[in-house]
C-alpha cells in the first residue's frame, strides 16, 4: 500500500510546527474534471476531485451519514459560490474546500491539503 | 357500544348524500351525543356515483369509494351494508330491517335517493336491458357486452333511452366498453333541461362525431328478442339491432318507505319536508333526491350535500335552513364540455340572451341577462366550458363589461374577472372564495391538493379545480418551475432547448442557459436528456461526470457502497443454461442472489473493481445490461400467455419480449415499468404499470399511467381491441411524449394526471398521441425509430473501451486493493453486509431530509 516515492522526508531539526508529509497519489492527467477518484494513503480513504478550472481538492471518502466509503462517487457541482460534492447515498452536500456539510452545519468530513508538483497530485498529511 | 345519555340516530341509505351527512355530523359532534347506525342496501359502502362512467375507464369500485379509511371503526358509528329497512314503526320509533333487526331511534334520516325511471316500453324487462345507477348495474352491462363481443364478429351495438345528462353519461360508458351507442331522446335536442336550442345543435354534431348515433324527437315503441340479440323499433319506424339497452330517462324519488308509514309525500312523488328538511313527523328528516323541498326534487349532488349539512346542524341544536341551491352543472361528456348555470333557459320575464356560436371551432356560448342588461342571470356553454367557473360566480351580480367579450373565446385581454369574497367557488361543498383564501393564508397552503383537503372545495365534481389554482396564484403562492438553483426552467423546457439548439455537452448548456457548475439535480437531468437524444455511450467525455452514481457505474449502489448487478431477462423468459450461467457467476463472486418483482435476478455485493469482470462473464453467456440502475425502461413483466395457459387468449410472452427489446435503454424522467397479460385475469399486473397491455379476444387493450409503489394508481384505458401495429405505434408515442415533457422524477402516473392543465389528462393524451392534435406524432415516431436503431448494450460498451474501463478501480493509487470497509457475514446460506456504521449522531436527520431514498430494483 502506498508508493515507494512518497516516503516522508527525514528532517534535520525538530520543528515547532506540525510537519506535513506529502504523498503522490496520481498524475493530474489521470483525473477527469468533476469526476472523483479514491486514493488510499496510510490506510485512509481519500476522495480526490479535479474541478472544471483544474483546482484539485481532497476530503475524506467516508460519508458520515451512512458510514459507507462513497463520497468520491458523488456528483461534483456548486451551491452558490461553494464547490461541492453530493453524497451518492442520501444526497447531503459537502463543501469541498472546508469539508463542512452544507445541509447539516454540525457535520463535516476531514479535508486534506493538495498540491500539484510537476503534473503530479500530492496530498498532505500532518 | 351504547354509552349512557347517547341518543340513537338511524340513517336509511348510504349513498353520496347519506355518507356526507354522517361525516358532517361526526365532525360537529366530537363528544358523540349521537349513536349512529347507517343502513345501505348495496353490497358496498358509499361511492362516487357522479363518476360512475370512470368505472369503465380504469377505475375500480375501490377507487370510487367515498368512505374515509376507518370511519366506521368509531364505536359510535356503525354501517350495515346489504341490508334494507323494510318498515318504519313511527309510534314505537323504531325501524325493522330485512335481516329482522329492530333499531330504535330518537331521530331518523331518510337518504334513500332515487331510482331510474323506465318508460313503459314493451320488452323493457328482457335480458340485456339495464338501468344506469349502481356499480352492480355497470357490472351487469359489462358482462353483457363481454358476452356479446365473444359471439359477434362485427362491432356490437347498444341503445341508450334518454338523451339527458345521465343518458349521455351512459352512452359514454358504452363507448368505453367499445360499443357503438344509439341515443334516443324524445325532446328535439340533447340535454333538453340544461341546453338551449343553439347549444343543442352544436352538442349533437360534436357527439355524433364521436361514433354516437343520435335519434331526436322519437321514442322507443317496442323491444323484442332476435336470436341472441335485441331488436328495437322506434316510433319513427327506425329499427335497431342491439346487444344491450340502457334506460337512462330520468330519476324518480324513492319515497315508498315514507308512503308506507304515512308521511306526507308530493303529488308527483318525493317526501315532503320543510326548510329544515323535516318531514311531517318531527323525528324524521329526508335529504337528497328523495326529498321534496319547496315543491321540487333537487337532482344534483350539490343541493343534496347542502341538505346534509342542514340536518347535521339541526341535530346538533342549530337552526340552518335550506333555501334552494345552485343547479349549475358542468360536465365533460366524451371530451365535450357542456355547462349551464343560473337561468339558462332565460325564463325570467324580459330576460335578454347574448349568444356566440362558432361551429368551426366547435363552441357555443350564451349569457342570459336581465331586461336592463345589468344583472347576469345565467348561461349555457357547449364545446368549451373553460369560462364556466368564473361566469357561474357572476350570477345575480352586475354585468362587469361587454357581455360578448365575456363569452367570446378571445385571448385574455386583461379584462380579468374579480370575484367577490362571498362568491361561491365550489357549489358541491358550498365553499366561498373568502373561505378558500383565508384557508390559503392562515394554513399556509401551497398546493391544490392541500386546498381540497382543507376546505373540501373541489372534492365533488372537480369543475372548480382550475379556479382553486388561480386563487392560489392570486394569494401570492408562486409555483416555481425552476429545476434547481442553476436552471430557471423546467425539465421539459430544458429538453426543448437542448434538442432544438442541438447542444451536446453540459458546459455548453450551463454556460448558455444556466449558472454555476450544476448539482446532483440538474446534472442527472441533463445526462438523461442527452441520452434520450442518442448522444453515444453515457460514460463518454463530460457525460460521465453528470451521471448519478448508479448510471456512472452501470449498477445499483447499496447501503455499504457495494453494487448490485441485474442482467436483462426480457419478459422474464430464461433458458436453463441462462439460469445455470447466472448461478455459476454468483457463486464464483460470492454474490447474494434474489428474484426481483420484475421477473429477473438481482446479484448483490459486487465491488466496483469486480463489475467489469462480472459483466464479461454475463456478456459471454449471452446477457446484457438490464438498466436496473437507470431512469429508463426496467422490465416488461408477462404471464405465460396463450402458448401454455388454458385461459390465455394472446401470446403475452412474445409481445413482452418484443416490447422490452424495443424500448430497452430508453432514458426517461423516471423509471418505466411495463406489463403484458395474456387475458383479463391480469396475472402480469399490467394495470399497475406505466404501460400495461391486456389481451382480448380481438387484439390488445392498452393502459397507461399506472403505478405501484408509494402512491398506487390504476392505469387508464387508452386503446381497446387494437392490433399489434397500432399498439406499438401508440406506446412509442406515449413514451416519447413522456420523455420530452415530464418533470424530473415524475412517473407517468402523475404526468398523465397533470396533462391538459390537470383536467381529464387521459383525454388530452389521447388527442395528442392518437388523434395527433398537436401535429407532433411524426416527430415522436421518428425519435423512437432513432432510439431503436441506435441501441447498444452499455456493459459491452465499457468492456470494449479501455478508457471507460479504466474508471472501474477501487483506488487510483492501488487499483487491485478491495475497499476494506465492505464486509459480509452469512445469513441463510448467503452473504449480507456488515455495517456500515454512520459516523455521526445526526444521521437520522440527514436521511430523513434526503430527497430520494435508495431505489429498489424491479
Amino acid at each position: 500500500m502506498g508508493l515507494a516515492t512518497d516516503q516522508p522526508q527525514p528532517t534535520m531539526e525538530p520543528s515547532p510546527l506540525p510537519q506535513t508529509y506529502w504523498h503522490v497519489v496520481c498524475e493530474l492527467a489521470e483525473l477527469t474534471p468533476e469526476h472523483g477518484v479514491t486514493a488510499l494513503v496510510r490506510g485512509i480513504q481519500i476522495a480526490v476531485f479535479r474541478l472544471y478550472d483544474d483546482r484539485v481538492f481532497a476530503v475524506g471518502n467516508i460519508d458520515p451519514f451512512s458510514g459507507a466509503a462513497v463520497l468520491s462517487r458523488g456528483i461534483v457541482g456548486t451551491r452558490g459560490s461553494a464547490a461541492t460534492v453530493t453524497s451518492p447515498l442520501h444526497k447531503q452536500v459537502f463543501d469541498l474546500v472546508t469539508g463542512h456539510c452544507l445541509d447539516h452545519p454540525q457535520v463535516s468530513v476531514p479535508r486534506y491539503d493538495v498540491r500539484l508538483v510537476n503534473g503530479k497530485v500530492e496530498i498532505g498529511f500532518p | 357500544m351504547f354509552s349512557a345519555g347517547q341518543r340513537n340516530l338511524v340513517v336509511v341509505g348510504n349513498g353520496m348524500v347519506g355518507q356526507r351527512f354522517v361525516e358532517l355530523l361526526a365532525e360537529g359532534d366530537p363528544d358523540r351525543a349521537w349513536q349512529v347506525t347507517v343502513i345501505g342496501e348495496e353490497p358496498r359502502p358509499a361511492y362516487d356515483r357522479v363518476a360512475l362512467s370512470s368505472f369503465f375507464d380504469g377505475s375500480t369500485a375501490e377507487d370510487l369509494n367515498l368512505v374515509p379509511d376507518g370511519f366506521y371503526d368509531d364505536a359510535s358509528y356503525a354501517l350495515l351494508v346489504n341490508e334494507e329497512v323494510v318498515s318504519v314503526e313511527r309510534a314505537e320509533r323504531q325501524v325493522i330491517t330485512s335481516a329482522g333487526r329492530v333499531l330504535p331511534y330518537d331521530a331518523l334520516v331518510l337518504a334513500t335517493g332515487s331510482y331510474p325511471f323506465v318508460p313503459p316500453v314493451p320488452g323493457s324487462e328482457l335480458p340485456n336491458c339495464f338501468v344506469y345507477r349502481t356499480i352492480d348495474d355497470l357490472e351487469g352491462i359489462r358482462a353483457a357486452v363481454a358476452a356479446a363481443r365473444s359471439r359477434n364478429r362485427g362491432r356490437s351495438a347498444g341503445m341508450v333511452v334518454g338523451g339527458g345528462l345521465l343518458g349521455l353519461e351512459a352512452a359514454h360508458a358504452l363507448r368505453l366498453l367499445g360499443i357503438s351507442p344509439h341515443v334516443v331522446e324524445m325532446a328535439p335536442r340533447l340535454m333538453p333541461l340544461q341546453v338551449d336550442e343553439g347549444g343543442g345543435q352544436l352538442l349533437r354534431s360534436l357527439i355524433q362525431a364521436l361514433d354516437v348515433t343520435v335519434h331526436l324527437g322519437t321514442s322507443t315503441a317496442q323491444i323484442v328478442t332476435d336470436g341472441e340479440r335485441l331488436l328495437a323499433t322506434l316510433t319513427n319506424g327506425t329499427e335497431l339491432d342491439l346487444d344491450v339497452v340502457v334506460f337512462s330517462a330520468g330519476i324518480r324519488p324513492r319515497d315508498q318507505l315514507a308512503r308506507n308509514c304515512g308521511l306526507a309525500v308530493g303529488g308527483r312523488g318525493g317526501i315532503t319536508v320543510d326548510e329544515g328538511c323535516r318531514t311531517s313527523d318531527e323525528h324524521i328528516y329526508a335529504i337528497g333526491e328523495c326529498a321534496l323541498v319547496d315543491g321540487r326534487i333537487w337532482g344534483l349532488v350539490g343541493p343534496g350535500y347542502t341538505m346534509a349539512s342542514v340536518v347535521a346542524d339541526r341535530l346538533l341544536g342549530g337552526g340552518t335552513t335550506f333555501t334552494g341551491a345552485d343547479m349549475s352543472t358542468k360536465l365533460k361528456l366524451m371530451g365535450v364540455d357542456v355547462a349551464s348555470f343560473g337561468d339558462a333557459m332565460a325564463s325570467a320575464e324580459g330576460a335578454l340572451e347574448v349568444a356566440v356560436s362558432n361551429p368551426v371551432a366547435g363552441s357555443y356560448a350564451k349569457l342570459v341577462v336581465d331586461d336592463q342588461a345589468q344583472t347576469v342571470l345565467g348561461g349555457v356553454l357547449v364545446g368549451d366550458a373553460s369560462k364556466y367557473s368564473t361566469l357561474r360566480t357572476l350570477v345575480g351580480r352586475d354585468l362587469p363589461g361587454d357581455p360578448v367579450a365575456l363569452i367570446a373565446n378571445v385571448e385574455d385581454t386583461g379584462n380579468r374577472l374579480v370575484l367577490a369574497d362571498d362568491a361561491q367557488v365550489c357549489s358541491c361543498a358550498n365553499v366561498s372564495k373568502g373561505a378558500i383564501c383565508s384557508a390559503i393564508t392562515e394554513q399556509g397552503l401551497t398546493e391544490v391538493g392541500e386546498v381540497k383537503a382543507n376546505t373540501k372545495a373541489g372534492t365533488g365534481c372537480g369543475s372548480c379545480v382550475s379556479l382553486l389554482k388561480s386563487l392560489l396564484a392570486e394569494s401570492g403562492v408562486a409555483i416555481s418551475k425552476a429545476l434547481c438553483e442553476h436552471f430557471a426552467m423546467s425539465r421539459a423546457e430544458l429538453f426543448d432547448i437542448v434538442r432544438v439548439m442541438q447542444l451536446r455537452s453540459f458546459s455548453e448548456i450551463v454556460s448558455g442557459y444556466g449558472t454555476g457548475r450544476g448539482c446532483d439535480i440538474c446534472k442527472p437531468v441533463i445526462a438523461s436528456i442527452l441520452a434520450s437524444l442518442n448522444t453515444g455511450h453515457i460514460l463518454d467525455g463530460e457525460q460521465a461526470a453528470l451521471q448519478d452514481t448508479n448510471d456512472r457505474y452501470l449498477a445499483n449502489i447499496q447501503k455499504d457502497g457495494s453494487y448490485s448487478v441485474v442482467p436483462r431477462i426480457a419478459g422474464g423468459e430464461i433458458t436453463p443454461q441462462g439460469l445455470i450461467a447466472i448461478g455459476q457467476i454468483a457463486e464464483d463472486y460470492g454474490l447474494y442472489t434474489k428474484i426481483t418483482g420484475g421477473q429477473r435476478i438481482d446479484l448483490l455485493g459486487a465491488r466496483v473493481e469486480q463489475l467489469p469482470e462480472i459483466w464479461r462473464r454475463l456478456v459471454d453467456a449471452g446477457f446484457e445490461s438490464g438498466h436496473a440502475y437507470g431512469k429508463a425502461l426496467r422490465t416488461v413483466k408477462s404471464c405465460v400467455g396463450s402458448s401454455w395457459c388454458r385461459y390465455g387468449v394472446q401470446d403475452s410472452v412474445t409481445l413482452a419480449i418484443d416490447l422490452e427489446l424495443r424500448y430497452r435503454g430508453l432514458r426517461s424522467p423516471h423509471k418505466i415499468k411495463a406489463g403484458v397479460s395474456g387475458c383479463a385475469r391480469e396475472c402480469a399486473e399490467a394495470q399497475s404499470k406505466d404501460v400495461g397491455v391486456i389481451a382480448t379476444e380481438n387484439g390488445w387493450n392498452l393502459y397507461v399511467g399506472g403505478n405501484g409503489g408509494f402512491r398506487p394508481r390504476h392505469a387508464n384505458l387508452l386503446l381497446i381491441d387494437v392490433d399489434r401495429e397500432s399498439l406499438i405505434r401508440t406506446i412509442d408515442r406515449f413514451l416519447m411524449f413522456y420523455v420530452r415533457t415530464a418533470d424530473r422524477l415524475q412517473r407517468t402516473a402523475s404526468w398523465v394526471e397533470s396533462l391538459g392543465g390537470g383536467v381529464d389528462g387521459i383525454a388530452y393524451l389521447r388527442s395528442v398521441i392518437v388523434e395527433d392534435s398537436l401535429g407532433i406524432c411524426a416527430d415522436l415516431d421518428e425519435a423512437m425509430a432513432a432510439h431503436v436503431a441506435n441501441y447498444a448494450d452499455e456493459w459491452r460498451g465499457v468492456l470494449e473501451d479501455p478508457d471507460r474501463l479504466s474508471r472501474f478501480v477501487s483506488f487510483i493509487n492501488a487499483p487491485g486493493t478491495p475497499d476494506p470497509t465492505i464486509s459480509f457475514r452469512a445469513e441463510r446460506g448467503q452473504i449480507r453486509p456488515v455495517g456500515p456504521v454512520p459516523l455521526t449522531v445526526s444521521s437520522k436527520a440527514g436521511s430523513s431530509q434526503a430527497g430520494s431514498a435508495l431505489e429498489v430494483i424491479g
